[in-house]
């Protein structure tokens, strides 16, 4: 699951305020289970927003971020143009989502 | 020697303790308090934004869940439960309920079960799937600032004095009764925590310490396993009794579902 919280539409210039969760373990592969085996590492490493295809935030993520990780930014809007957030996993998974900006 | 036989007394005093019960204690009324209110200032501004509470990616899965129309063709749950057949607004702050087909106690998730097996023709989900979380947080959902009140009347009594009674049971290695912590020292410390009064008007909930979502039962195991007793499976009959017991117990508190605790 993915959520996502971006304004449909802004006035040129304006701040805008930026925020995308996504549901996922962020196993650390430091704990281990009820048998005493280690539990394999399973982490997102990277973050990134584009604007417009420009990249406006990024993220490299590591085992000490938290399970269903949570980011809160900001950008200016300038134009009308797909916003788009994508995670990618530590085996190359991608997971992404997008949102049109409608600039007046 | 002597020392051994000292140990042995020891151990035989401590495994006689089962079947022994904490002093009958209650919450006075006017003093009953959610787990919101021994939350740290940051939890609880989690829990109160819909959008940074973790709780919700479970409720938007069970929402999507709840107006899918299931692979096999069965009707979606949405297609029994549109907003003016069968509203489900407020019915989870009822819950655990008697169940007329079977005459067992039934909490929400076993009747989301029962209601895929008797009208969707699916098999059951499995305790703790995010499927039956999400199910369940979104039913819970629905029902968020409603006042708890659940009927104990007839043949549920029988299970509302089964709950009463595992609660004041003292119980595990540690020889502690449900009561002892949540009625006779909250607000107290134990170690870094406050320990709460034991409401269940959160759960389904994201907690910190699983870094996840999970039921009321999975809390109550961690209670038993924290004070060193056996858990008890998902959806036993006791915890079932347990459920209704608390709810009971925590009538008139504000349904929280989807709750944060730490």
């Amino acid at each position: 699951m993915i959520r996502i919280s971006a304004p449909d539409t802004a006035t040129a210039g304006e701040i805008i305020e930026l925020k995308a969760m996504i549901q996922h373990p962020m196993e650390t592969g430091y704990r281990r289970d009820s048998k005493g085996e280690t539990i394999p590492r399973n982490i997102i490493k990277q973050f990134r927003c584009t604007y417009d295809g420009n990249i406006i935030f990024e993220g490299e993520f590591f085992p000490g971020i938290a399970a269903n990780p949570f980011l809160t930014f900001h950008a200016r809007a300038t134009r009308t143009a797909m916003i788009e957030f994508s995670w990618t996993d530590q085996h190359g998974e991608r997971w992404s989502e997008e949102r049109l900006l409608t600039v007046s | 020697m002597r020392r051994l036989v000292a140990l042995a007394l020891l151990l035989s005093a401590c495994g006689g303790q089962s079947g022994e019960y904490a002093q009958q204690s209650q919450i006075p009324p006017e003093a009953i308090q959610s787990g919101y209110t021994f939350l740290q200032p940051e939890t609880q501004a989690l829990q109160d934004d819909d959008f940074a509470n973790p709780g919700f990616l479970w409720v938007d899965k069970g929402e999507t869940l709840f107006n899918q129309i299931p692979e096999t063709g069965a009707p979606a749950c949405a297609s029994c439960h549109a907003a003016d057949n069968r509203p489900l607004s407020g019915v989870a702050a009822h819950y655990p309920v008697m169940d007329e087909e079977t005459g067992k106690l039934m909490n929400i998730e076993a009747r989301i079960n029962a209601c895929r097996e008797r009208h969707q023709d699916l098999a059951p989900l499995d305790h703790e799937s995010d499927a039956l979380l999400g199910l369940t947080a979104y039913v819970a959902s629905l029902a968020r600032g409603v006042p708890i009140s659940v009927n104990i009347d007839g043949p549920a009594r029988n299970y509302y004095e089964a709950g009463k009674d595992y609660f004041f049971l003292r119980k595990g290695q540690f020889n502690l009764a449900c009561s002892q912590c949540h009625n006779d020292n909250w607000g107290k410390k134990l170690r870094g925590d406050t320990i709460s009064q034991g409401h269940g008007n959160a759960f389904p909930a994201y907690r910190m310490e699983w870094q996840t979502f999970g039921s009321l039962h999975r809390r109550l195991r961690d209670c038993d396993s924290g004070i060193r007793a056996e858990p008890l499976d998902y959806g036993s009959a006791t915890y079932m009794a347990v459920e209704l017991y608390l709810a009971k117990r925590a009538e008139g508190l504000a349904m929280e579902s989807p709750g944060v605790r730490r």
